[in-house]
């Protein structure tokens, strides 16, 4: 269960930020600002092999004492990051995984409508909801 | 005042609106502005009004008593029957049909929608969305309308250029009891729109007066003017507050007397209203056969072939055109694209278009596409049948509940006899809204690659390899080619994830196998790819089909290992053996696979004469190579046994040069492997078996003193120490079937051997070193030697 799923674009604004807790939002937008130069660093660390070859998950980009950031990257260069809270230590690698496939896909319905203009801010409701479902139960 | 006789019916009627007009609850005294406005609803000219107001002595009282109320009503009903006012005609009119009042608007919110029937919402709604309405020009939608079912309480609003658009805009004309009203009392704000709707589409319908009331099931047909206006007449009504509590019985009499058009037809079409709004609240997202005749033409300006797609991009492009936000045709693209692939087939797009008529008339998008605007549902046209939907529709099981059960609601059949005028509506898209936007060209990398495929990889499972192998080698050695190579496979059978496809891999896959045998066993992985990119192309929004795929993939058997083991020791061998008996089906077989041969003997022994052959060859090779490797080391335990072997050793050298004796050579074999000791005998005694196998001995003894000089004589020994290592394999019960058995025991035999050439080897690479040392020193005295040659 996340507490934070954000969408950056590929020039590194957001295209989506949720998070659970509304009144900390600023936090959640700052640390997910701050996780974009981990992920910048984990996709140039590749280098030379191919942008296919590097894996879309990225796993986790850096822990705090509060929470944990993961993140993921796709093809075209848009990531996803998900920030979950350290004490839910019972979320596992794999449910991350799975948790950033079915918001890649979610993404991909977006994307496939015409009438959203890439770069636009995401205002799906399918997209909504999917995240909505992933996020903790809010308090 | 005259005396007012008023009918039992007129009696109710205007009570009730009396009631209604009560509002201060006196009982008595009707509130001058309530019937005031109720007056003017009565659409008719001001003076009118004052004169009937005057005549009944309100102006006179000062107030609506209720005596002055109901003449007034009464001379209202003069006056909109088109007769002169007088005192007296109050009672001498007969006949005189109830005054009619057009709610205002006013009073209208006051009503509570829960009275307005479902029904209404299917009809306004039905009505109201043939109309694309030209997107924004309401008026001519009309008509049609609906009334639906029989509720042509249309009261025209005083507005009648009320665009359509606006969802909020004057509330309908009050829609009289009906028995519905009170079943739907519940109805709730959900209708409000629709009523809202219909009252904007009703109004300029009463402005053209034209058009049928469609009812139910049962249509009626083009109607002239007059008979609607009069079931409108008859129909129309104030709408009281409660009118829950009207009786709806004092209409039907009503209606009865006044048309007869109607009155059969509006008791079937309330029955069939009824039926119709307990069907639920997807009804009003039914689309009719005109209407879909319509999206269907709509569909082939854009793409003549129904049964192709309509690419997002030109969609956007046609969509636009309604002028509604960009984020509602978002929305509305995303509910009705159903599987999800950028493209509106047929269905789909009959969906979004009825979903952007309803959005134009006021109609709140649901969130979930409506059962009967779902891809696989109905299709009430046989030629909109899109055939490639199904298969679609079937496998996306996930994102969207489907219901596969067509709406049980029966079609509601209406006909539009202002067709051609619709139609012309319906042209008017605007089109120059859209010049203005200019096709959004998609960035090249912005087309996510799709997931699945990238994170698709089939991962081979290992499974036991040399096990395999060997069966595999076997079986095909036994003829069962087409069994094996699915045995292996089928025995690890692949987690099947939700998707039926997979299945139909899996069996492609099989399929592959068999045909392919196990000789393309290389080939396994190529044949992977179309059928995970067959799988894959079944994207069904699964999560889970990644890691589906990956398990679908099922993983293919390892190539055939060669055992390395042997391969170096016998190839020399073997080619030999191969050149002196170039003929025989198994032969062919072996020369197929010379590097795989050496362990195959082994386990061949024991299904039968003909692999007995190849085994003795093997062997033989076998006992070639590997005397020339004994090392000097005679610690084996087995060595007892290898005497043995060597004695079934000779036989086989003998079957190289008579191939003719293959079964004298099977029966040595066998007694080999009942007896060792009798074999041992053989050799010894040189008996009439031991004949065949006594001279073995010798050649073999011959081929290792003529092979290898720097051999000790101990060596002879050793090969026979190794052959009857190798001769265990006989010991082995030859009951065909066991071949598991015979696959251990195999594999035992081949450990012992690799450990004995293994320690050959070392031993041999020990001398090698000697030897090279004694060149090097020599060399060396000969450099020594040499220095006088060069000075």
């Amino acid at each position: 269960m996340a507490v934070c799923i954000a969408v950056i674009a590929k020039e590194n604004y957001p295209l989506f930020i949720r998070s659970v807790p509304v009144q900390n939002e600023l936090k959640f937008h700052y640390t997910v600002h701050t996780s974009l130069d981990v992920v910048e660093e984990k996709i140039s660390a590749v280098g030379k092999a191919m942008a296919d070859q590097r894996e879309l998950y990225l796993g986790l980009l850096y822990p705090t004492e509060d929470y944990k950031v993961y993140g993921y990257v796709t093809n075209s260069k848009v990531k996803f990051v998900i920030v979950v809270d350290s004490s839910n230590t019972s979320l596992r690698d794999n449910e991350i995984r799975s948790m950033f496939r079915k918001l890649h896909n979610s993404f991909t319905d977006v994307m496939c409508n015409p009438f959203y203009n890439p770069g636009d801010t995401i205002q799906s409701k399918a997209f909504d909801s999917i995240v909505s479902a992933m996020m903790v139960q809010a308090s | 005042m005259e005396s007012l006789t008023l009918t039992d019916v007129e009696q109710k009627y205007y009570s009730d609106l009396f009631v209604y007009c009560d509002t201060d609850n006196t009982k008595k005294v009707a509130s001058n502005g309530k019937v005031l406005d109720l007056f003017r609803a009565a659409q008719l000219p001001s003076e009118v009004v004052l004169q009937i107001t005057e005549l009944c002595g309100a102006t006179r009282l000062g107030h609506f008593g209720r005596s002055q109320f109901y003449i007034a009503l009464k001379l209202i009903a003069v006056a909109q029957s088109g007769l002169p006012l007088r005192v007296e005609s109050l009672n001498s009119v007969k006949d005189l049909p109830l005054p009619r009042f057009v709610v205002a608007k006013n009073e209208q919110e006051a009503r509570h929608t829960a009275m307005y029937p479902d029904l209404e919402n299917q009809g306004p709604y039905q009505g109201v969305i043939p109309r694309p309405p030209g997107r924004g020009q309401v008026k001519k939608v009309s008509a049609h309308e609906v009334i639906q079912p029989c509720v042509p309480t249309v009261e025209p609003q005083p507005d009648t250029t009320s665009p359509v658009v606006s969802p909020h805009q004057s509330p309908p004309t009050s829609p009289h009891a009906w028995r519905k009203h009170k079943r739907q009392a519940s109805g709730g704000n959900v209708e409000r729109p629709p009523v809202v709707v219909a009252g904007a589409v009703w109004t300029p319908f009463r402005e053209v007066q034209s058009g049928p009331v469609v009812v139910g099931d049962g249509m009626w047909s083009a109607h002239s003017p007059p008979p609607v206006q009069e079931s409108w007449v008859s129909l129309k009504d104030t709408y009281p507050p409660s009118s829950s509590k009207m009786p709806p019985m004092h209409l039907s009499p009503v209606q009865v007397e006044n048309s007869s058009i109607r009155t059969v037809a509006s008791i079937t079409t309330a029955n069939e209203i009824q039926r119709q709004s307990s069907s639920g609240y997807d009804d009003p997202w039914k689309i009719t056969d005109e209407q879909r005749q319509y999206y269907i033409n709509q569909f082939k300006t854009i793409q003549p072939d129904l049964n192709g797609f309509i690419p997002g991009s030109a969609a956007k492009e046609f969509f636009t055109k309604s002028k509604l936000p960009i984020l509602e045709l978002s929305h509305i693209w995303e509910l009705s694209d159903f599987d999800k692939d950028g493209a509106l087939t047929l269905d789909e797009f009959c969906a979004a278009f009825h979903l952007v008529v309803a959005r134009k008339n006021g109609y709140d998008l649901p969130e979930k596409l409506p059962e009967s605007l779902m891809p696989k549902l109905i299709d009430l046209d046989d030629s909109a049948e899109v055939p490639d939907q199904a298969p679609d529709v079937g496998y996306s099981g996930s994102p969207v509940e489907v219901t596969p059960n067509k709406s049980p609601m029966p079609s509601l059949n209406q006909t539009w006899p202002d067709l051609n005028q619709g139609n012309e509506q319906w042209e008017t898209f605007s089109e120059r809204s859209s010049s203005s936007q200019t096709l959004t060209q998609f960035d090249s990398n912005i087309a996510p690659a799709d997931p699945d495929t990238a994170i698709v990889h089939p991962v081979p499972i290992r499974m036991t390899p040399s096990k395999i192998h060997m069966q595999e080698m076997e079986l095909k050695r036994t003829g069962s080619d087409h069994t094996h190579p699915t045995s292996p496979l089928m025995a690890k059978p692949p987690e099947l994830s939700e998707e039926t496809k997979l299945a139909t891999s899996m069996k492609i896959l099989m399929f592959f196998t068999k045909g392919d045998g196990y000789s393309s066993s290389d080939s396994y992985t190529s044949d992977q790819d179309p059928i995970t990119s067959v799988v894959t192309r079944q994207r069904s929004n699964s999560g889970t089909s990644p890691e589906g795929l990956k398990v679908a993939a099922a993983p293919p058997p390892p190539p055939p290992r060669p055992n390395a083991s042997h391969s170096r020791s016998s190839s020399l061998d073997m080619n030999r053996n191969f050149a002196a008996h170039p003929t025989g089906p198994q032969q062919s077989g072996v020369v197929a696979c010379p590097p795989a041969i050496p362990p195959r003997p082994l386990p061949t022994q024991t299904s039968g004469p003909h692999s007995g052959h190849r085994s003795d060859e093997g062997l033989a090779a076998h006992s070639t190579t590997s005397p020339q490797q004994i090392p000097e080391q005679p610690n084996f335990a087995d060595f007892s046994q290898f005497q043995a072997f060597a004695a079934s050793d000779q036989p086989s050298d003998d079957g190289e040069k008579h191939p003719e004796s293959l079964p004298v050579r099977a029966g040595p074999l066998r007694t080999v492997k009942i007896d060792n000791q009798e074999e041992r005998a053989a050799a010894t005694v040189n008996s009439a078996k031991g004949s065949i196998m006594a001279p073995p001995p010798k050649p073999v003894r011959r081929r290792l003193k003529s092979e290898d000089e720097l051999q000790d004589e101990a060596l002879p020994p050793k090969s026979n120490v190794i052959a009857t290592v190798l001769a265990t394999l006989p010991s082995i019960p030859r009951s065909v079937g066991k071949d598991k058995k015979a696959i251990q025991a195999s594999i035992r035999r081949n450990k012992e051997t690799n450990t004995v050439l293994a320690r050959l080897n070392s031993e041999l690479q020990q001398q090698l070193k000697d030897l090279l040392e004694e060149r090097i020193s020599l060399e060396v005295q000969l450099e020594q030697l040499r220095p006088f040659s060069h000075l």
